[in-house]
Order: C-alpha cells, then sequence, then structure tokens
C-alpha cells in the first residue's frame, strides 16, 4: 500500500499541446493519502479515466511526475507499478476456472503452489465466491465477472491501490448496491488505497471518503461528499451534485446585500467589491415556500413528486428555480414566494465560490 | 375466432421450391441418373444398379487420388493456419495509413483468379525463364517442377499458401480486433508472459474464426482443381492428381460418364462427411468450456 503523490501532472493526446484546450487533463497537484477512498467523478470525457490509466500506468503523462511512497514511478511500466485495476466490462480468462483466475497473478509471478492455494481460498473468502471456484468463468454473470476481476487485483498481498474504472455500468441495478455495498467494507477491513472513477454521483458519494470533481480535464473540487453538497466550489459541481442541482441566478453583490431581479436578500457575509460573472447559487434543498410579503414572488409552473419529496419547478422572472417540498414542509398552492435559508446561500464570481 | 382454410399458403413457399430444384435438385438427380447408367452413345442408356459404385470404391487409381488429396489438405493446413495466425498477431493493431497499406498487400492473393494464379506459378517456376525457377537453377539446386514429384508437389503447396494464408490471417485479424485493450491491459496488471496473453486471450476469441477458417480451407483445398491444373496438368505421372482432377480426366477425357457420376456422388459424401465431422468435434470443445 502506499501514499501516491501527483506532482504537477498533466496529459495531452496531441503531440504538440498549445492551448490549455489541447490538454485532456490540465496540470494537477494531488496526493492521494494511504489507504483511503476516493472518487473521481465527472461526466463523459472530463478526464478521469486519462487520470485513472496515468495512474495505473498504461498511459505515460505529457508532464510532470507520478511517484508511489517516495519512488518515483513516472516512467514505469503498469506491470512493474504493482497495482490493481478492475475495468468498466469485466475481464477474466474465459477458458479458466475461478480459481485458476484468482490464482493467475501469482502464478505468473512465480510463488508457491501451496501459497498460492492458501491465498486463493482466502480471497475467493472474502469476496464470497467459494462455493464456485471450480466453475469455468466464461458461462457466469456479470456481477460475479466482476468480483473475479477485482480478486485478482486483491490475492496481491503488496497491492499499490486498486483502480475502479466504472466498474458497475454493466452490472444490473439490483447488483449494483450490493457489490457498492461489498465494496465499502472490504475497503474497511482490508484497507487498501482505492481509486474509484465514476460518472454517477450516487456511488461517488456512497463509497467515498473523498471525492474529486471533475470538469473538462480540470479538477474543481476535493471534498467529503457534506463538503460538496453544501459548499460547492465552483458552479459545476452544484449542479453536478444532487438531483435536482443547486439553483444558480445572477446576482448583484453589495457589501451583504445580493439582489436578484429587482429583489434583495440579505447575506451572511460582508463582499468585497466583485468583478466578473456574478452569481448566487442555492440548493433546492434549503429554498421554503412562504407567506412573508418580503419573499421573492415566484410562478410555479408544475410540481413533480417523487415519491417521498416534491420538486417545485418555479419561475422568478427570467429565473428557473427549483425548489424541493418535503413531506413535512408547509406548502400550499396559495403560497407564492420563496425564501431562502440564509446559511446556505454560496456566492460565485467566474463560477468560481468567494467567501468575502 | 373463425379459421379459414385454404392452401394458399403454399404458393408463398413456390419461389424457395423452384430455386432450390434448378440449383440443387435438377443438376444433383443428372448425376445420379448417369451414376446409375451405362451408354454406348446414340443417347441409348441401360440399367446397371451400383455397378459404377462398386468399381469407383475398389479402384486403386482413385484410391492414390484420395490419399494425395488427403497428404495435401493436412500439409496446407498445418502451414496456413499457424502461419496466418503468426502474421495477423504481428499485424500493426492501431487505425491508421499504415494498418490499411498492410491489408490491401496482405489480401492481394485473394483477388488474383484461380487460373491466372495457376499462371503465375506456372512461368514462375519455369527453369528457363521464371524468376524462381532460373534462380534455383543458378544457385546450383535441381529444381524442375514438371519431372520431379517433390518438386511439383513444392510449388504446387507453396502456391497455395501464397493463395490462401490471407484468407486465414484476414479472419483471424478480425477476430483479434475484436478484443477490448482492457484484457491487455489486465494481463499487463497481472505480469502474463506474451505466451500467456495470447493461450488466454488471444486464442480463446481467436476460436469462433479459427473453426470456420479451419472448414473453409480444408473445404477448398480439398476439391483444389484449377491451379494444380495449371501448373503440373496432374504430373509428373500422376503425382499430383487430386481428386478432382482425376475426375475431369475421367469424365471429359475419357467421358466414362457413369463412374464419373458415381465418383461425384461419392466426393460429394467424403466432403460433407468430413466438414460435418470437423463441426461437430469443434462445437463439442466449445461447450467443454462451459
Amino acid at each position: 500500500m502506499a501514499k501516491i503523490t501527483l506532482s504537477n501532472l498533466a496529459h495531452s493526446y496531441k503531440d504538440n499541446p498549445i492551448s490549455s484546450d489541447d490538454y485532456a487533463l490540465k496540470p494537477i497537484d494531488h496526493v492521494w493519502e494511504d489507504g483511503a477512498a476516493y472518487a473521481l467523478l465527472g461526466p463523459s470525457g472530463c478526464g478521469k479515466t486519462t487520470l485513472l490509466n496515468i495512474i495505473s500506468g498504461l498511459l505515460k503523462p505529457s508532464s510532470g511526475q507520478i511517484l508511489f511512497n517516495k519512488k518515483d514511478v513516472t516512467n514505469d511500466d503498469t506491470s512493474l507499478r504493482n497495482i490493481a485495476q478492475v475495468f468498466q466490462f469485466p475481464v477474466v480468462y474465459d477458458t479458466m476456472t475461478v480459481k485458476e483466475n484468482l490464482a493467475f497473478p501469482l502464478k505468473n509471478r512465480g510463488l508457491k503452489p501451496d501459497y498460492i492455494e492458501k491465498r486463493v481460498l482466502e480471497i475467493a473468502e472474502i469476496i464470497s465466491l467459494k462455493s464456485m471456484l471450480d466453475k469455468k468463468t466464461q458461462s457466469l454473470t456479470s456481477d460475479v465477472k466482476q468480483k473475479i476481476s477485482l480478486g485478482r487485483g486483491l490475492v496481491r498481498e503488496d497491492v499499490n491501490a486498486i483502480l475502479f474504472d466504472e466498474p458497475l455500468t454493466v452490472i444490473d441495478p439490483k447488483m449494483k448496491w450490493e457489490l457498492r455495498t461489498q465494496l465499502k467494507a472490504l475497503h474497511k477491513n482490508l484497507g487498501h488505497t482505492m481509486i474509484y472513477v465514476t460518472h454517477d454521483q450516487t456511488e461517488a458519494l456512497t463509497f467515498a471518503d473523498k471525492v474529486i470533481v471533475m470538469s473538462d480535464g480540470e479538477v474543481v473540487q476535493i471534498g467529503t461528499p457534506t463538503e460538496l453538497f453544501e459548499k460547492p466550489e465552483h458552479t459545476f459541481v452544484g449542479y453536478f451534485i444532487g438531483s435536482p442541482g443547486m439553483n444558480i441566478i445572477p446576482a448583484k453583490i453589495n457589501n451583504d446585500k445580493a439582489t436578484i431581479g429587482h429583489h434583495q436578500i440579505e447575506l451572511n457575509n460582508k463582499f468585497a467589491k466583485l468583478d466578473g460573472k456574478i452569481e448566487l447559487g442555492i440548493r433546492p434543498e434549503f429554498i421554503k415556500f412562504s407567506n412573508d410579503p418580503d419573499a421573492i414572488p415566484v410562478e410555479i409552473l408544475r410540481i413533480e413528486d417523487v415519491g417521498h419529496y416534491k420538486i417545485a419547478r418555479a419561475r422568478y422572472q427570467d429565473y428557473d428555480i427549483n425548489i424541493i417540498i418535503n413531506e413535512n414542509d408547509e406548502f400550499s398552492p396559495e403560497m407564492k414566494g420563496i425564501v431562502f435559508d440564509k446559511d446556505k446561500i454560496s456566492i460565485y464570481v467566474d463560477d468560481w465560490r468567494v467567501e468575502q | 375466432m373463425k379459421k379459414t382454410h385454404n392452401q394458399k399458403a403454399w404458393f408463398m413457399v413456390l419461389p424457395v421450391l423452384i430455386l432450390v430444384a434448378f440449383s440443387a435438385i435438377i443438376p444433383m438427380m443428372t448425376v445420379i441418373n448417369y451414376s446409375v447408367q451405362d451408354t454406348f452413345g446414340n443417347n441409348e442408356f441401360f440399367w446397371v444398379g451400383l455397378e459404377w459404385f462398386e468399381e469407383v470404391l475398389h479402384s486403386e487409381r482413385i484410391h492414390d487420388a484420395l490419399w494425395r488429396q488427403i497428404i495435401f489438405s493436412a500439409i496446407i493446413l498445418s502451414i496456413e493456419v499457424p502461419l496466418g495466425i503468426f502474421i495477423a498477431l504481428n499485424m500493426p493493431k492501431k487505425n491508421g495509413l499504415w494498418t490499411s497499406i498492410c491489408l490491401v498487400v496482405v489480401a492481394l492473393p485473394l483477388l488474383v483468379p484461380w487460373n491466372v494464379v495457376g499462371t503465375i506459378w506456372q512461368i514462375f517456376g519455369r527453369i528457363d525463364i521464371g524468376l524462381l525457377g532460373y534462380t534455383l537453377e543458378q544457385l546450383g539446386i535441381d529444381y524442375n517442377y514438371t519431372q520431379n514429384t517433390f518438386d511439383a508437389w513444392f510449388t504446387i503447396i507453396i502456391m497455395d499458401v501464397w493463395h490462401w494464408t490471407s484468407l486465414v490471417l484476414l479472419l483471424c485479424y478480425a477476430g483479434l480486433r475484436s478484443i477490448p485493450d482492457a484484457y491487455y491491459q489486465a494481463a499487463k496488471i497481472d505480469q502474463a508472459s506474451r505466451w500467456s496473453v495470447f493461450r488466454y486471450i488471444e486464442l480463446p476469441k481467436m476460436k469462433g474464426v479459427l473453426i470456420i477458417v479451419i472448414l473453409l480451407r480444408f473445404m477448398d483445398s480439398f476439391m483444389i482443381y484449377t491451379e494444380p491444373f495449371v501448373v503440373t496438368g496432374g504430373g509428373p505421372g500422376n503425382a499430383t492428381t487430386f481428386l478432382s482432377i482425376d475426375l475431369v480426366k475421367m469424365a471429359i477425357g475419357q467421358f466414362d460418364l457413369g463412374p464419373a457420376a458415381a465418383f461425384s456422388l461419392i466426393y460429394f459424401l467424403v466432403i460433407l462427411l468430413v466438414s460435418w465431422v470437423f463441426y461437430t468435434i469443434m462445437i463439442n470443445m466449445d461447450k467443454e468450456n462451459e
């Protein structure tokens, strides 16, 4: 197991990158702490798989360094890095049995047969495949195959990190939950450094201690799930995480007051004079309907019932605003005003959050 | 609901029936017709029963041709299949100009008509004007495919390998290209050797196309006629007289229509039988893996 340090790492698929648009992965500095579970979250094409492949050594970065503990492995081949990777589509050796699959990485490393036997049984126990050790892998379902490919990573005792590249994409919805829970438990018991790439926010937030949100080849925020929810550092994080995402409304800021449209809202903090594109962000969860005469008057377009809560799609002047109405919230269709929770308002300048 | 009973549906299958009749049943019946009759010309035929079949089955000349045919197919398969796989493994894997050039160059022999292939090698091997024959001659190697049995076989086998290895190669290459990158990456992580990658990833993924390739190459080589006929005409002596060359000699050269018809039917059944055995063995191999 190892601490992984990325130092000024960047990658471009072009030979001679000129502008920053040419980079699939913009310069990043980050330390992956030993034994932590991370999720790399972002939409398709944001550079998360590129980053993962650089860590695993399948891709050589255009610039920068990558260190395992204190050793520079930037130019080391995948086979020398001692990492495990679980791919989007389950990779198993079709003609082998489950047992042979699990033993394969150990056999290739020339370990003793009785050790291999013992170790394979141990791992099969952990990933609950013990009952099907002698089955051929060809006819197994994809969730079992995915477990086998995870198992092939786990059998090596000295793996530096386990990397997951959207491993649940092809798994049945029912099995997804189960596998995810098992992964989480596995992480707790074995304490490997795990890096999990996904575009699914639920997967990322439930799996990881820390989530790294990426957009356009750039890391926009690194934080715990709570931080991402309550204080999105970038408007992208705001609307990408949450369902529906954060409401982002153009605003004017004057000291401790924000103006949206014709309406003025009090803020907790005092702000210096801000230049650029200024926006106010508030999550639908932190807006309430009210009869207060000071409330922002909105027109309710429609109400969607998603079971345990309702989403109100409303409009204030030119701005669409989503509001989540919980079961015990006061709400009647006559209520035409909304108020924001003062503590939960974020102010963004050119998409980045500012505190004062 | 009331069902209407009529026989109109038969008209729907009529086109197929007519097609099959003209493409298979009628020609086949003609052959069967000849195989049980004898003629002395003047369009007079009389019934001989299974006499021709007995004659063909006991004919030493046909036995020899059959053995030559089996040996030829065996040699062809054991050279072309491994060679095709080997070249396919070494083809460039990424799309690009270089890949396209390789594919076109490799596919060229497949586009040459069969008798042209024969002519090319017939000239190529001649010791007076052919590049191959002349060069060997100058190197002091005694090479003459019109007189030496070994040289005749050598020329025909090299010719077939040149002509058909591309087919094996292209199909295997298609099979290889369908393997996702993740498999190679996983193998790297598992520290698999080059041999293991071939044995456990590439070969299993190519198995489907290999079955088809072997079957196709077997059937084609077992029926080969044009190329050896153009190059050696079946000689020297009968050294390269394969089944179909022998058959044509019998039917057109000697005009023995009866025995030739019986021979054709047996030939057809042999190919059918061997193909069926091949197919069954390979399908069963596939099932064992599950």
